[in-house]
């Protein structure tokens, strides 16, 4: 099997380094690359497919080892820091956002009063009021248009998609508004919204309510993507897309909201366009981003064992893609194992860690 | 009234004939009653008397010639294939976006659909800028990037132009709550046609505004048709205006430059005198509850009886779907350049002949624009890839063969 790199690209390919923003709250990267080389590969562009559930696999089982396996592998920065679960990072993130500037607000279904469908709002309502964290009425294509009207004048709004499918409603105002009128209108508008909800496969959660859209938003030109996948990125993260002035979207994962994890106290952010090096290694290189890191990790583990010495990297960036450091990284190892969010029947939908060992064996023969 | 009259009158005696006349410039109010009334939904209609003044009569005149002549020479330029693509133009309907104008402040948002030429000459945008952005040039207010549809002011808070029909509702409903929630005295005009008026996204934003209490102002430009359908044909009830519900309406004669500054004036007071009602957040327990049930909402509809002479675009004739009768006779009858200059005329505010001069003046000063456009340079290459991103984050971007065009947005 020839080795290859997966990725997603817009228009065109991708190198994302941005010069690093060097805020003092930023926390030691996790990285411990070298220089970044600045020889580009070439990026095939592929979609990710959406994912439809069927029956429930043991993936219960595997996600609480694997979370336990990753708060092993990637130790606490400092000795001090707090343990929190993921939407709970989440919400940290806002709040300190909220406290910070008093433009930002968050507008979604039930994130108000009832504290969010997945708690990652709850109690702002009590703390900044109703015009601040404002529940609105089931119509995503008029909310989102909102948002994107009051990020033009100025306002910091995090609209919330209870489910990523349902943000397919508003994908118009997506496409053609938040992610062109910065564009069309010759620089004088900037759209500084995060669209953040959670995707992807959950227990019996329905074809509709699972699927990824990554694939989807990638060719909208103007748009960032993210993907959160332990508590430590989900709160850099989203701190780090509320400041950025273009428009985020933040993709997270049912399936990983109660991810339990250390986090610094001290004030961090994430960059928005690197990759995070999960674990370094000589032989193979394996790329994931969200729940499908802690698949991989789990085969890592056999791996491992087997005698192999596979760097996995959590890309994070969807768009735009950290080629650096996958570059980098494949160039070490000259072999890549792309993970994507694949989709058939529920245990054939996720990729398994057995596949992933086995299809890293094939790679290393 | 009539002494403004005398004192004109006495003026003209005082200089002799050969020398040019100053045309008014006079500010004392005057009141002029609109010609026809405004029938209201939900809330009492505003009086029929207008204050204005000559000079401001005069300055409706001289902005809709330069509007009409704007839209006259887009047409010719589109001919002439120096616009390409999509050219939606707005004669008939200027005095819309003059009698708009006169009753805001450029603080005041507005944002429309992809018929925004005028509209952005309205906010204060120049005329070369108008052109050089129908003729991608580097001048253009969008620098060439947005094109006839894309037309923006910032800082005279003209939020677009906008291609997808209807998109522009719910962005203007958010203007309107970012105006609400940074406490500024201020509305938001959202105009969409009498085809959008059937969109879904329009019901949404409307039932969020009401709400919310946003200080939100839907104004239907109703044309009478929705490119080649008529509102007949497209919408079971084409009262417009009515289609709130619970949110008041007015519709007015659209082509009656004073009605429309005497209904957006009204929608504007009524909005800002009746307040946002607070939402309250009871903090008591249980859970649910119960917001005071608020009275009328501030926002309003006002639907806008106008009328286009072209078609709906460049590639549209108009007169497969009516018939020319119909234009013309609405030109003949109802032409809001022609009811102003009448006005002027009958209150001798202004000669023929004076009118006929700011005309040839209008005709001058745009024929100058096109030229000064014309000179403009297109953007370059590398405007491909500019404003792609705020700090453009490093991300390599191609063109159409990688070979020839690659570049690092930076």
């Amino acid at each position: 099997m020839a080795a290859r790199i997966h990725g997603g690209a817009g228009a065109g390919a991708a190198t994302a380094l941005s010069t690093f923003n060097p805020k003092k709250l930023v926390a030691p990267s996790r990285t411990n690359l070298p220089a970044r080389s600045s020889k580009r590969c070439i990026v095939a562009a592929a979609g990710s497919d959406a994912s439809k559930s069927l029956r429930v696999g043991h993936s219960q089982k595997l996600i609480a080892n694997a979370a336990v396996a990753t708060k092993a592998e990637t130790s606490a920065t400092t000795g001090t820091g707090h343990e929190l679960l993921l939407f709970e990072a989440l919400q940290e993130g806002l709040e300190e956002e909220m406290d910070r500037d008093p433009h930002v607000c968050v507008m979604g279904e039930d994130v108000g009063h009832y504290g969010g469908s997945y708690k990652v709002t709850k109690g702002l309502a009590d703390k900044f009021g109703d015009l601040r964290v404002l529940d609105t009425p089931i119509c995503e294509n008029a909310f989102t248009g909102m948002g994107i009207g009051a990020a033009m004048t100025g306002l910091r709004p995090v609209i919330e998609g209870m489910n990523m499918g349902f943000l397919l409603l508003a994908f118009n105002q997506i496409s053609n508004n938040c992610g062109m009128l910065h564009y069309t209108s010759g620089g004088q508008f900037t759209i500084p919204v995060v669209i953040r909800g959670p995707g992807g496969v959950g227990r019996q959660l329905g074809a509709e309510h699972s699927q990824r859209l990554e694939s989807y938003f990638q060719s909208i030109p103007g748009i960032q993507m993210v993907a959160c996948s332990t508590p430590y990125n989900a709160k850099g993260l989203m701190k780090a897309a509320i400041r950025s002035e273009n428009p985020v979207i933040l993709f997270e994962h049912v399936l990983l909201y109660n991810l339990k994890e250390k986090i610094p106290d001290e004030e961090y952010i994430c960059n928005l366009e690197e990759a995070e090096m999960v674990r370094p290694g000589e032989h193979i290189t394996i790329l994931t981003y969200s729940r499908m890191r802690y698949h991989v990790m789990q085969a890592a583990k056999t791996l491992v064992n087997k005698g192999y010495d596979p760097e996995v990297i959590d890309i994070r960036s969807l768009k735009p893609f950290d080629l650096y450091t996958i570059g980098n990284s494949v160039k070490k190892t000259h072999r890549d194992v792309p993970t994507p969010y694949a989709g058939t029947l529920e245990e054939w939908t996720v990729v398994q860690p057995a596949q992933i060992v086995t299809a890293v064996e094939q790679l290393c023969q | 009234m009539a002494l403004s009259r005398l004192s004109l009158r006495s003026t003209t005696f005082l200089k002799p004939s050969s020398l040019r006349r100053h045309v008014s410039t006079d500010t004392t109010p005057i009141t002029i009653e609109t010609a026809a009334p405004f029938t209201s939904h939900q809330c009492d209609p505003p009086s029929r008397s207008v204050e204005t003044s000559s000079a401001e009569i005069l300055s409706f005149f001289r902005d809709m010639a330069r509007m009409r002549r704007m839209e006259i020479a887009a047409d010719s330029l589109y001919k002439s294939k120096l616009i390409r693509g999509f050219c939606h133009l707005y004669d008939g309907q200027e005095a819309l976006a003059v009698g708009m104008e006169a009753a805001i402040t450029k603080k005041d948002a507005i944002i429309t659909s992809y018929r925004d030429h005028c509209t952005f000459l309205g906010r204060g945008g120049e005329l070369v800028d108008a052109f050089s952005e129908l003729m991608g040039r580097m001048r253009g207010c969008s620098n060439g990037k947005g094109g006839s549809m894309h037309f923006y002011k910032k800082d005279a808070c003209f939020y677009g132009g906008h291609g997808i029909v209807g998109a522009q509702i719910p962005l203007g409903c958010g203007l309107a709550f970012a105006q609400k929630y940074s406490k500024e005295e201020n509305v938001s005009f959202v105009l969409y046609g009498d085809g959008a008026a059937n969109q879904g996204q329009l019901f949404e934003a409307l039932n969020i505004a009401a709400l919310w209490d946003l200080p939100a102002i839907l104004v239907c430009e109703n044309n009478h048709y929705g490119m080649g359908t008529a509102t007949w044909r497209s919408a079971k009830s084409p009262a417009y205006f009515k289609r709130g519900d619970y949110v008041p309406g007015l519709k007015v004669d659209g082509m009656d430059v004073l009605a429309v500054k005497q209904a957006c004036k009204f929608a504007k007071e009524h909005a800002l005198k009746n307040g946002p009602i607070p939402i309250f957040y009871l903090l008591v327990r249980p859970k649910h509850q119960t917001k005071p049930l608020s009275s009328l909402p501030i926002m309003q509809i006002l639907e806008m009886d106008t009328y286009r002479y072209h078609g709906h675009s460049m590639s549209d004739p108009g007169s497969t779907y009516r018939t020319r009768d119909e234009v013309s006779g609405v030109r003949q009858v109802r032409d809001p350049i022609e009811r102003v200059r009448k006005l002027l005329l009958s209150h001798d505010i202004a000669t023929e002949k004076e009118l006929k001069d700011m005309e040839k003046e209008v005709r001058k000063e745009v024929d100058d624009a096109v030229a000064q456009a014309k000179e403009s340079p297109v953007p370059e290459a590398s405007e491909l890839f500019t404003n792609m991103y705020v700090k453009d984050c490093g991300v390599e971007s191609f063109g159409a063969d990688r070979k020839e065009l690659k570049v690092t947005l930076a």
